[in-house]
């Protein structure tokens, strides 16, 4: 199994630990994963602002890249989504549509692909989960709130499974952050005030890990976390399991996320 | 100006925005619970969406039929094209019959028309006699939402309009006393009422009957008090049969309030002995919507708001943020259609989060429908210059590694070792205002793959 490494562009350049705890996470799995140097991005940030024709080029040079693998891994259902929806503007080639079903985002490729629905590992906090709204509503991770009030998913799932962890119950289970791409922006005074009802919903609840599966809805939430200075760390979730996921005869359960970044590489 | 600005405005305000989140997602709650407790929900909304696309797919036909079972039954039948033809049909017919005052209740098409302005700059006197209207055609304002017309209002706010045009006492803010109040106000309107208007839910082909859905009996009271009753319609509220409604009232009143059926469903099929009934068929934009493959499924919507009581961005920046008569992500697919350039910037008022589309009883796709504007929007050259150009230059670097690992560095760079309070400046740095940037790392991960990995 050929298995390509989507690491997003902001990931890339803001969160590298969110990246290395992929790959890392992969490996203890038994997936050694491919990163091939030359991705950039999936294009959704100019498509989302209605450029979708400028995205074109970046479409087709996300697709040259990923053509070669089996499967195409990212830390993020929203690039996933995108490629999987939205990469139906491009002549539909033999590449095109294999990259297109072959992109997962990381925690439906764990659950789906390599059928893994518990992870062993020891998380002794109380973890806030963000559910991203492309992964749930868009891929179907996650229940939707809108259609049943059974609260399951797979990264909910995954958490679970972990010793000692404890995850927070919401108000309000899947409502969007706000971030929304160049909407954080443009509607900037609606997009930062959904941010802080959800951050103050993760509070008000006792969360002490926010997490989630999406960096861009965890860095809008973050960037609300660390300007009011509350008591809580954002991870995304691949470096809570990396974390969880020592390898035997390391200890683990001192572990305290020491900053909302986590570590610095 | 354009939807930011005005949800900026309105999100100012922080008590009162979360006043208004509140109420409206108590209403989606109520609504969730209702959805829960049928278990064939799913069904219905498939069933509903395929009665309506198939309805769609033969209007020309459906409406033919509708017209002629409607005249068979004795019922005044005419077309509008658009809002002007609309308004002077009923000015026409109201002067025919020498009236000069009219009952009105709930009916988004009239206001889509801005029926009331026009009636009374030619004399008649124009009553909304649903109890949500009535308060903001007293406050001389729009309603904000699609079947909760005064929700941007609080009870203080209803007692100080009831107190200066109803004469209630002075800080009177009892829901109560205040609905007696509206009450006893609109009965004597009620009794003077020559014509009445009303909306039309459903309009069934087979019969030529119009079917009206309300909570207050308003509408039954104002056509039976009055001599003339006049039905607006838009196009789009046909479904087939008789046989088709009860798919849609199971669904209507759930979605809009979480109740199992609107309290009254009326139906209209024939004027009363000696009176009489017409229905004005409206188009105003309608056929062109149809004509648009991407967007004619829109022409589903059945006007319940579940997506508004929903949307985030609505339940933060209010109905009136979107300077449309149907707000919430409805009105920003519907927007569009009549003037692009007006309401360029609903389509963008959207996080794309998809539960507009998810709460939506006839399955309209009405994120996906939003992705597709903003294309269009673009295309149009309806995009402000800012975001054209800087989307093309995104383009152009993400298109080419080198490029992009460059400026990549740069950012990170710029981000580490420039003083917070220039990369924090709100005047160029919207994101700031409320919110950190992340802190820069010295390495991108392909740095560190490349130096670890490889």
């Amino acid at each position: 199994m050929k298995v390509g490494l989507f690491i997003p562009c902001y990931v890339d350049q803001f969160y590298p630990q969110v990246g290395i705890a992929t790959y890392q996470l992969l490996e203890k799995l038994g997936v050694r994963a491919d990163f091939p140097v030359k991705q950039t991005c999936c294009g959704q940030p100019m498509a989302n602002t209605g450029c979708e024709q400028d995205a074109k080029p970046v479409y087709r040079h996300f697709v040259d890249t990923f053509q070669g693998y089996d499967y195409v891994v990212a830390p993020s259902g929203s690039c996933v989504y995108h490629v999987r929806k939205h990469y139906d503007v491009v002549e539909q080639t033999g590449a095109v549509q294999h990259v297109r079903q072959a992109t997962y985002d990381l925690f439906d490729f764990i659950t789906s692909v390599l059928g893994v629905t518990e992870l062993p590992g020891r998380f002794p906090h109380q973890v806030g989960l963000h559910l991203s709204c492309h992964g749930q509503r868009g891929l179907h991770q996650a229940n939707e709130s809108e259609m049943t009030p059974v609260r399951d998913g797979q990264l909910s799932r995954l958490l679970r499974s972990l010793d000692g962890l404890t995850l927070t119950e919401l108000s309000r289970n899947d409502e969007c952050c706000g971030f929304g791409g160049t909407f954080c922006i443009t509607e900037e005074a609606v997009s930062a005030r959904m941010g802080q009802d959800r951050v103050q919903d993760h509070l008000q609840h006792g969360t002490q890990v926010l997490t989630g599966g999406d960096m861009s809805c965890l860095m809008h939430l973050q960037g609300i976390v660390r300007r009011r200075q509350l008591p809580m760390r954002v991870l995304h979730a691949v470096e809570i399991f990396n974390v969880a996921l020592q390898p035997s005869g390391t200890s683990v359960s001192t572990f305290v996320p020491q900053s909302t970044t986590a570590e610095r590489v | 100006m354009s939807h930011p600005q005005r949800a900026a405005a309105f999100t100012s305000d922080a008590e009162r925005t979360t006043w208004h989140d509140e109420t409206l997602w108590f209403v989606r709650q109520k609504r969730d619970k209702a959805v829960y407790a049928i278990p064939e929900f799913q069904e219905l909304r498939q069933l509903a969406s395929d009665i309506k696309e198939h309805t769609l797919s033969r209007l020309d036909e459906y409406l033919e039929q509708f017209e002629q079972n409607a005249r068979a039954n004795g019922v005044q039948v005419h077309w509008a094209a658009d809002a002007e033809e609309h308004n002077r049909i009923v000015l026409d017919i109201m002067r025919g019959v020498g009236a000069t005052s009219l009952v009105k209740s709930k009916s988004m098409l009239t206001e889509e028309c801005h029926l009331n302005p026009y009636l009374i700059k030619n004399g008649i006197a124009v009553v909304d006699t649903d109890l949500g209207e009535r308060i903001v055609q007293l406050r001389e304002e729009a309603p904000s939402h699609l079947v909760l017309p005064a929700i941007h209002l609080k009870k203080e706010d209803v007692g100080e309009t009831f107190h200066v045009h109803l004469g209630t006492p002075k800080g009177e803010k009892d829901p109560q006393n205040l609905t007696e109040a509206a009450r006893r106000h609109l009965r004597e309107k009620f009794l003077i009422g020559q014509v009445a208007i009303t909306g039309v839910n459903f309009a069934i082909a087979e019969t030529g009957a119009v079917v009206v859905c309300t909570n207050e009996g308003n509408a039954d009271l104002g056509v039976n008090l009055a001599q003339v009753h006049i039905a607006c319609m838009g196009m789009e509220k046909l479904i087939p049969r008789t046989a088709d409604l009860g798919v849609f009232t199971r669904l209507l009143a759930r979605s809009a309030t979480g109740q199992p059926v609107t309290t009254y469903t009326s139906h209209f099929a024939k004027p009363a002995e000696g009176r009489q009934m017409h229905i004005v068929i409206v188009d105003n934009g309608r056929t062109r919507q149809l004509g648009r493959p991407d967007f004619r499924n829109s022409l589903k919507c059945i006007r319940c708001g579940a997506c508004m009581n929903t949307c985030p961005v609505y339940r933060r920046s209010g109905g009136h943020s979107y300077d449309f008569t149907v707000p919430g992500p409805i009105g920003a697919i519907l927007s569009p259609n009549i003037d692009m350039r007006q309401h360029s910037s609903l389509p963008f008022a959207s996080t794309l989060c998809g539960s507009c589309t998810d709460v939506c009883p006839v399955k309209i796709d009405i994120h996906a429908q939003l992705y597709k504007w903003r294309q269009i929007i673009a295309q149009e050259g309806e995009l402000p210059v800012s975001k054209k150009l800087g989307m093309k230059l995104l383009s152009s670097v993400l298109a080419r590694p080198a490029i992009y690992r460059f400026g990549g560095k740069i950012a990170r760079e710029g981000l580490r070792f420039l003083p917070h309070a220039l990369t924090h400046a709100t005047a160029f740095n919207p994101w700031a205002k409320a919110r950190e940037l992340p802190e820069a790392p010295k390495q991108s991960f392909r740095d560190w793959y490349q130096q670890t990995v490889k």
